[in-house]
This record gives C-alpha cells, sequence and structure tokens, in this order.
C-alpha cells in the first residue's frame, strides 16, 4: 500500500511542477510575443518596402503603397496556392504600377518567392527574389545579394522588359529556345524564375484594368 | 566561481571537450550552415546566446525540477529561451535578424544545448554554468569559423562572402579571383562530412601527440579524446 500510495504522490508532484514550469515559461513566451510584435510587424513592413523600393522607384508613385492592394486568392498564374498580395502604385491617383507577390513553384529546391513589379505601360520594373532553397553557390545566382556578378547581376535582365518587345513564347531562358541568359550548371532555377516572371507579365497585361478598380482591401 | 573552474571551462568548451571535434553533438545545424565563415560564425554566435541563457536558467532552477522530470522541463526551458531570443532579435536587432534569423529556431535542434544543461548546468552554480555555455558555445564558433572557411573557400573561391550584411563596409576576399569556376562538393554536404573528418582526424592527431608527449599520468587526456576516432 505504502508503495502505491508513494508512486501516486510521486506522479501527481511531478505532474504538478511540470504544469507549474509549462504554466510560467508559456507565458513568458507570450508576453515576450506581446511585447516584440509592434517592434516585429514595424521591421518586417520596412523589410517589404526596402525589397519594393528595389523593383519600383520610390519617386515613381506618391501613394502608401502597403496600404493600397488587392488580396489575390489561390492563383495559379502567379504561382499562388494559398493567395497573396497585389500592391498598387499610383501617382496622383493615375495607375502607375502593379507590385506581385508571385511563386516560382518549380526551382530545383522547390518554391522560389519572387516580388514582380509591371508598370501600367507593361513594362517590367523589376523582379527580387524573396526566399528560395536553391543550391548555395550555383543556383542562387537568382538573388542579387548572392550574385557573384555585383555589377550586372543576373536578374537585372529583365528590367524594362514587356511583352511588346519579347512574346510570350520567347519569354524563357536560352536553352528552351527563349532570348534569357542563364549560368551554365544551373538551368533549372533561372528558368523557374524566367518563366515566372513571364506569367505575371502575362496575369498583368490581361488583369490590369480590373485590378486598379478594384476597392482596396478587396479579394479577387 | 573561482580562476580556477573558469580556466577548467575554457580549456574544456574550447578545445578539450570541443563540442563539434570530441563531443560530436549538434552536427546537423553544424554541417548544415557551415556553407560560409559568415553563416556559420553567425549561427555559432547566436548558439552562444542560447546556451549562456538556458545554462543560467536551468542552473538558477535546478533545485525546482525533480529528476525524474528533467529532461522534459529542459526541452521546455530551451525551447522557450529560444523562442524569446528569436523574438527579441527579430525586434530589436532586426539587421542582424535578417542574417541570423533562419538558425536561431535551428538552435533548438541541437542537441549540444541539452547536453550541455543535463552535464554541467543541472549539477553547478548559475554562474559557471553561463561560462560553460558561452565557452562551449565559442568552441563550436571557433571550429565552425574554420569548417566554414575551408569549405567556403573550396566551394567558391571566396572568404567572409556576406560580410557586408553583418558589418557594412567590409567586402568578401575573393582568394582565388573571380574567374574561379568553384569546386562544388565544398558546399554540398558531402564536402560538409569530407572536411569535419579531415579536422577531426588532424585534431586527434595533435591530441595523442600531446598525450604521447606528456608522461604516463596525462594519458587519460589522449583517452577522452579517442571516441571521436571510433566514431564513423
Amino acid at each position: 500500500m505504502s508503495n502505491r500510495y508513494t508512486a501516486t504522490h510521486t506522479s501527481l508532484r511531478t505532474a504538478g511542477i511540470m504544469v507549474v514550469f509549462t504554466l510560467a515559461f508559456t507565458s513568458m513566451m507570450s508576453q515576450t510575443y506581446r511585447v516584440t510584435r509592434p517592434a516585429i510587424e514595424a521591421s518586417e513592413q520596412e523589410q517589404k518596402m526596402r525589397l519594393i523600393n528595389d523593383v519600383l522607384p520610390p519617386g515613381s508613385y506618391d501613394n502608401t503603397l502597403l496600404e493600397d492592394f488587392v488580396a489575390a486568392g489561390p492563383t495559379p498564374a502567379l504561382g499562388l496556392d494559398r493567395g497573396g498580395r497585389i500592391y498598387r502604385a499610383r501617382r496622383a491617383g493615375v495607375p502607375a504600377a502593379l507590385v506581385f507577390e508571385a511563386v516560382a513553384p518549380d526551382g530545383y529546391g522547390g518554391k522560389i518567392q519572387l516580388v514582380v513589379a509591371v508598370g501600367a505601360d507593361g513594362r517590367l520594373g523589376g523582379v527580387r527574389v524573396t526566399a528560395h532553397k536553391e543550391t548555395p553557390g550555383l543556383g542562387d545566382y537568382i538573388d542579387p545579394r548572392k550574385d557573384r556578378n555585383k555589377t550586372r547581376p543576373w536578374i537585372g535582365q529583365f528590367v524594362g522588359m514587356s511583352l511588346a518587345d519579347v512574346a510570350p513564347a520567347q519569354w524563357k531562358v536560352k536553352r528552351d529556345g527563349g532570348i534569357f541568359a542563364y549560368r551554365i550548371g544551373a538551368t533549372i532555377s533561372a528558368r523557374a524564375v524566367t518563366n515566372a516572371t513571364g506569367r505575371v507579365l502575362e496575369y498583368a497585361a490581361e488583369h490590369r484594368d480590373a485590378l486598379f478598380a478594384a476597392s482596396t482591401g478587396s479579394a479577387i | 566561481m573561482n580562476l580556477q573552474t573558469f580556466r577548467e571551462n575554457a580549456w574544456n568548451g574550447l578545445w578539450k571537450q570541443n563540442t563539434g571535434l570530441v563531443q560530436l553533438l549538434g552536427l546537423c545545424p553544424t554541417l548544415a550552415v557551415s556553407t560560409s565563415v559568415v553563416n556559420a560564425v553567425s549561427l555559432g554566435l547566436a548558439t552562444v546566446v542560447v546556451m549562456a541563457v538556458s545554462n543560467f536558467a536551468v542552473a538558477s532552477l535546478r533545485n525546482f525540477i525533480p529528476y525524474e522530470i528533467r529532461i522534459p522541463v529542459f526541452i521546455l526551458i530551451i525551447a522557450a529561451l529560444t523562442t524569446v531570443v528569436d523574438l527579441a532579435f527579430n525586434a530589436y536587432l532586426h539587421d542582424l535578424y535578417l542574417v541570423l534569423g533562419i538558425f536561431i529556431p535551428l538552435i533548438v535542434t541541437n542537441c549540444i544545448v541539452l547536453a550541455r544543461v543535463e552535464a554541467y548546468a543541472a549539477k553547478n552554480d548559475p554562474v559557471s554554468s553561463t561560462v560553460d555555455g558561452i565557452m562551449m558555445g565559442l568552441g563550436l564558433v571557433w571550429l565552425l569559423g574554420v569548417l566554414g572557411g575551408i569549405r567556403e573557400l573550396v566551394g567558391s573561391g571566396t572568404l567572409f562572402s556576406g560580410i557586408e550584411m553583418l558589418i557594412p563596409g567590409l567586402s568578401p576576399l575573393s582568394v582565388f579571383g573571380d574567374d574561379y569556376p568553384g569546386f562544388l562538393i565544398g558546399v554540398l554536404p558531402p564536402g560538409a562530412f569530407f572536411t569535419l573528418g579531415c579536422l577531426i582526424a588532424l585534431s586527434n592527431r595533435v591530441r595523442t601527440r600531446a598525450a604521447a608527449g606528456k608522461p604516463a599520468h596525462a594519458a587519460s587526456d589522449g583517452e577522452e579524446a579517442a571516441p571521436a576516432a571510433a566514431a564513423p
């Protein structure tokens, strides 16, 4: 009897202590989360803005870009299977450019997250990779920060291009019969980004007016 | 804590019980992120912070943790503190977080943290436990730095690439010139195993030499290092 009593007693005591520790450390985590959340959100917005500034000159629009967006649902044309945002840049109320969150689903290491700016005239403002899992030192040149050619990074070749200059059938890497450069030994990463960028351009051409007309924050 | 314990902790962490060379713990993040000096040292520094904090916390609370449930409690403490460090870095040191950020959650999977908490902090006072955490972490930092340096040099012919993200104004060294084609195995996982294997072999040689050079009573040093040689 006394043995069973000890066993029960020990179990209850340790369980109680475990609960106390769990509560204490969970509340510590949630407190930290609450305290740090505003700072984290601010720096995430700033980070997003910095990326957008890379693809769209800050002087080319005058609205508050991050607050003027359309929420896209799952959109295969943009590679979004869980949705994303499309920001609308305007200058004095006139449409200036669209900034798409897009995904190239077929990178060597899976999905490649992109930000693509398309001007109202259909010209590409720029493309940036925001997240990827391509092979370090091989396929990661798609991110200009990792590109060893700092003066003319690979991803710069898209700037200023439009479907009027390059037909959709030509919007491919050279190896696939298109016009865009790639680096030997890492075609897949370049192909994925190139094709995804082309799809964004086609999507932008098709839906431009509807995207600019939709009310802010609305879903399409 | 006195000078003697401090020196012992430092010597254990930096060389005698080096996490990467002797204890061979936490190999997964070690091998995965040591593709360049900057990545490797960044992960190492983040580990130092987490190890110091969790060793301190466990040593302070050690009298309240029943022996039977110490492991779940340790894991809880480490995971909670890692989350706090992660959030704090994200909020207040955002530029550094952009470089270190992806590594901080990885630290939870690094069993060296749990190992030191269990083997040292659970039995010692908070101050020397903190020192132990820092020294073990620094031992990992220098090993990761060397590992990352060799892999980066072989793989892409550069050193310190990405340093401009940590310290603005500095730029990477291009050791073999811009036309170095790159020897891919350096940055791929097999390169990590080859390089670490060579480093462990080298360290074992130094250790056995040192043990052989000493009188008989010091030979136990060499034997302690031996398990590393036996590991696959």
